[in-house]
C-alpha cells in the first residue's frame, strides 16, 4: 500500500504557490509534447521523461538561491527549465538545433547553462557526484556563500563513485546537497531488487551525513524540506543527504516496454501526482479557480508551442563546425 | 665546449618537484590533491616538503577514491580552482577512467563551448622497476586516442621542469606522464626556462635512420644512437614528448631526412601509439621511406617481476639496435 495523496495547508502566498504550480505544468506539458515529438522522429536518440517527478525539481529548486551550482542527470528537462533555460532552448536542443544550450551537441541528456550555473546533465549513473563535491571543494577554498545541488536516482547509490564522494564530501565538509530522487527503479531493476539496504539515507548516515527523507510527490514537503537541508548546507555544516521519494508515471526512457511494474502499480501511484494534488488543494483554499486553472494550462501549453516552433524554425549546425570546441579556442576561458 | 655556467645539475624527481612548488608558488588557486601526497610526500617523493610549506588546504592527502577525486579535480577547475590530481600510478587510473573520459574530455565540446576544465592530473607510469603486471603498465598511449585531453609525456629534466607550468596555462585538462624509471635520472637544467607543450623535439639529430620515442624509452633510444654512432650509423632520436596532439610535422620531417625509421614504445604494440605513428608515416611520408618502418615494443604479455623476464619483455637499447640494422639490411 502506497501514502494517500499528498494533502493540508499550502503555507505559501498565492503568487509563490502558482509559480511551484506553473513550473510543474511546464515541465509535464513540454514533456508530454517531446515524448509526441519523439514518436514523430523530431527528438531522437534517448529521451528520458520527468512526467510524475515535477515536484521534486520544482520544489528543490525553488529552495536555493540563483548563484548555487547544480549537477543533475540525463533525466534533467526539468531542472534546466525551473532554474531559468529558456524552454526554446531546451527543445532545440532536443532537436538538436544549434540554437540549443549546447548547440545540438548533447541533445535531451545534455543540458548546460553557465548562466544559471547548470553544470551538465551527466548520463554517466553517478558520474555527476564527483564533479558536485568538486565544485563545492572550489567554494569552500575560495570562501563563497554557495551551494552545489547534485541531483541523481536511486540507481546511483550502487555505484562506487556515490560511496567515494559521500565519504570525501563528508569528510571534508563540502557545501554540497546531495538530492537523491528515489523513483524506486532503476531502469527495469527495482531498489529491493539492487540494494541489500534499501534506505537510503542509512547509506548517507553511515558517513556520517545528516539526512532527511521526503514526499517527492508533495511539492510543499520537498520545498519546505529542501529549504530547510539548503540552509544547513550554506552554514558551513557540511553536507546534506536528502531523499525524495517519487515515482516515475513514464517508462524509463522510450525503448521501455515497463515489464517489470504493473498498470496498477502506476495507476495506484498516479493517485499522488504532484500536480492534480497540488491544484485540488489550492483550489480547496480558495487560492486557485478551475477558470484560473485553465487559463494557466493554455499559457503553458502556448508557452510550449512557442518552445516547438522555435525549434522547428532552428538551423542545423553547420558541417565544418564539427570539430570545433574539442579544445578551447587559443586565448579562450582559463 | 658547452657552457655549463647556466646550468644545475638535477634529479627527473626534483626537477618536477620545483616545478610543482613553483605552480604553488605563483598561483593561489593551484593546489595538489592525491593519494598519499601529504603526510607521506608523495609516492615517488616528487611532493615532499610541501605540505610544510603550502599546508594542508593546498597539498590534500586524499581516500584512496581515485574516481571521486579526479572527478573532484574536474568540479573544482569548473569552480574557478587551478588543481593538480596527482594519481599513484597509472595503473590506477583505470579505476578513474569514467571521469577523465567521459566527463573530463567531453565537458567543452558538449557543453556547446560553455565551460572549459582546466585540470592537470600528474602520474607515474612504465615498468622497469620488477613491481609485476599490475604496477608496470604503460597506458599514455591508450588516453592519447581520446579528442578532449591533451597527453604530455616528459622524459628529460628540462621537461620535468617546465612542462607543469605549460600544462597549467592550458585551458583543457592536460594528463602528465611521468616516467617512474625517470625520477632518479640526472642532468643538466638549464637557469631559467620554459617549454611547449605542442611539439616533438629531436634530441639527437642523425641521418640514417629516425628513432621515434617518447618517456622511458627515450634515454634507450639515446643509447642505441650512441651505440650505432660507433658503427657509422648515424641515428636521429625524435623525442614526442607530447602524445595527443601527436606533432605528426616533425615525425614527418625525421622520416624526411632518414628514409627509414623505428618507433620505440613501451606500450604493447596491437592497436597502439607506435601503430598510431606507423599509420602517420604511412598516410604522409610512405614515398619517403626506403624500408618499411620498424616497431621495438613491449612483449605482449603482462610484464613479468623476474628481472631477466620484464628485461626481455621490455623495448632495450639492443632491441632497438637490432631492430636499426635490420632495417638497413633490409634496405641495402
Ligand atoms: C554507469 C552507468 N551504468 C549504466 C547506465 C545505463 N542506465 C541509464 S539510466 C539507468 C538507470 C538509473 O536509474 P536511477 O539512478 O534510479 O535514475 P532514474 O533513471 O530512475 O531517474 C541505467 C542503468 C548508465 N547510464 N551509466
Ligand atoms: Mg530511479
Amino acid at each position: 500500500m502506497i501514502a494517500p495523496p499528498p494533502s493540508g495547508p499550502v503555507p505559501y502566498a498565492r503568487d509563490f504557490a502558482r509559480q511551484l504550480l506553473t513550473d510543474m505544468l511546464r515541465i509535464r506539458r513540454m514533456e508530454e509534447k517531446s515524448a509526441e515529438l519523439y514518436g514523430a522522429g523530431k527528438i531522437r536518440g534517448f529521451l528520458h521523461l520527468y512526467i510524475g517527478e515535477e515536484a521534486v525539481a520544482v520544489g528543490a529548486l525553488h529552495a536555493l538561491q540563483a548563484e548555487d551550482n547544480l549537477v543533475t542527470t540525463y533525466r534533467e528537462h526539468a531542472h534546466a527549465l525551473v532554474r531559468g533555460m529558456p524552454m526554446d532552448v531546451i527543445m532545440a536542443e532536443m532537436y538538436g538545433k544549434r540554437e540549443g544550450c549546447s548547440l545540438g551537441r548533447g541533445g535531451s541528456m545534455h543540458l548546460f547553462d553557465k548562466r544559471t550555473r547548470l553544470f551538465g546533465g551527466n548520463a554517466i549513473v553517478a558520474g555527476g557526484l564527483p564533479v558536485a563535491a568538486g565544485l563545492a571543494l572550489a567554494d569552500k577554498m575560495q570562501k563563497t556563500d554557495r551551494i552545489t545541488a547534485c541531483f541523481f536516482g536511486d540507481g546511483a547509490v550502487a555505484e562506487g563513485a556515490f560511496h567515494e564522494t559521500m565519504n570525501l564530501a563528508a569528510l571534508w565538509q563540502l557545501p554540497v546537497l546531495f538530492c537523491c530522487e528515489n523513483n524506486r527503479y532503476a531502469m527495469g531493476t527495482a531498489l529491493e531488487r539492487s540494494e541489500s539496504q534499501t534506505d537510503l539515507c542509512a547509506k548517507a548516515a553511515s558517513y556520517k551525513m545528516p539526512t532527511i527523507k521526503t514526499d517527492g510527490m508533495d511539492v510543499v514537503a520537498v520545498h519546505e524540506a529542501t529549504r530547510e537541508a539548503q540552509a544547513q548546507v550554506r552554514s558551513g555544516a557540511g553536507p546534506l543527504f536528502i531523499e525524495y521519494q517519487t515515482y516515475r508515471f513514464r517508462a524509463h526512457s522510450m525503448f521501455d516496454a515497463e515489464l517489470y511494474r504493473s498498470k496498477a502499480e502506476v495507476e495506484e501511484w498516479k493517485t499522488r501526482g504532484p500536480i492534480h494534488t497540488f491544484s485540488a488543494r489550492l483550489k480547496q483554499e480558495g487560492k486557485l479557480s478551475e477558470e484560473e486553472f485553465l487559463a494557466l494550462d493554455a499559457e503553458v501549453n502556448a508557452e510550449v508551442a512557442a518552445a516547438v516552433t522555435f525549434a522547428e524554425a532552428g538551423t542545423w549546425e553547420p558541417l565544418e563546425h564539427m570539430l570545433a570546441d574539442v579544445y578551447t579556442p587559443a586565448g579562450g576561458q582559463l | 665546449m658547452i657552457d655549463n655556467t647556466n646550468k644545475k645539475r638535477i634529479s627527473y624527481r626534483d626537477a618536477l618537484h620545483d616545478g610543482l612548488r613553483e605552480a604553488l608558488q605563483q598561483d593561489p588557486r593551484v593546489f595538489l590533491l592525491g593519494e598519499d601526497v601529504g603526510r607521506y610526500g608523495g609516492t615517488y617523493a616528487v611532493s615532499k616538503n610541501l605540505l610544510d610549506e603550502f599546508g594542508p588546504e593546498r597539498i590534500r592527502d586524499t581516500p584512496l577514491s581515485e574516481l571521486a577525486f579526479v572527478g573532484m579535480g574536474i568540479g573544482a577547475a569548473l569552480g574557478g580552482m587551478r588543481p593538480i590530481v596527482e594519481v599513484m600510478t597509472v595503473n590506477f587510473s583505470l579505476l578513474a577512467l569514467d571521469q577523465i573520459i567521459n566527463t573530463a574530455a567531453i565537458y567543452h565540446h558538449m557543453s556547446g563551448g560553455q565551460f572549459s576544465v582546466p585540470l592537470v592530473i600528474r602520474m607515474s607510469t612504465g615498468a622497469g622497476r620488477q613491481v609485476a603486471a599490475q604496477h608496470s603498465n604503460s597506458f599514455e598511449g591508450w588516453f592519447a586516442h581520446i579528442p578532449g585531453i591533451k597527453i604530455l609525456a616528459p622524459a628529460t629534466i628540462d621537461d620535468a621542469r617546465h612542462m607543469l607550468a605549460a600544462a597549467l596555462a592550458d585551458p583543457d585538462p592536460v594528463l602528465l606522464f611521468e616516467h617512474a624509471a625517470l625520477y632518479n635520472m640526472e642532468g643538466e637544467l638549464p637557469a631559467d626556462g620554459s617549454v611547449d607543450i605542442k611539439s616533438a623535439k629531436v634530441r639527437r639529430a642523425g641521418t640514417d635512420v629516425a628513432l621515434i620515442t617518447y618517456g622511458g624509452s627515450l634515454p634507450k633510444a639515446l643509447q642505441a644512437a650512441e651505440a650505432l654512432a660507433q658503427e657509422n650509423i648515424s641515428a636521429e632520436v625524435l623525442d614526442l614528448r607530447v602524445l595527443r596532439p601527436l606533432d605528426t610535422g616533425a615525425i614527418v620531417a625525421s622520416v624526411r631526412k632518414c628514409h627509414r625509421a623505428v618507433v620505440i614504445d613501451e606500450g604493447w604494440r596491437s592497436g597502439s601509439l607506435s601503430a598510431e605513428v606507423m599509420a602517420r608515416i604511412m598516410e604522409q611520408a610512405f614515398f619517403d621511406l626506403d624500408a618499411p618502418v620498424a616497431r621495438v615494443c613491449a612483449e605482449e604479455v603482462p610484464i613479468p617481476y623476474a628481472r631477466h623476464l620484464e628485461e626481455a619483455a621490455l623495448p632495450q637499447p639492443e632491441k632497438i639496435i637490432t631492430a636499426v640494422k635490420a632495417l638497413l639490411g633490409e634496405s641495402a
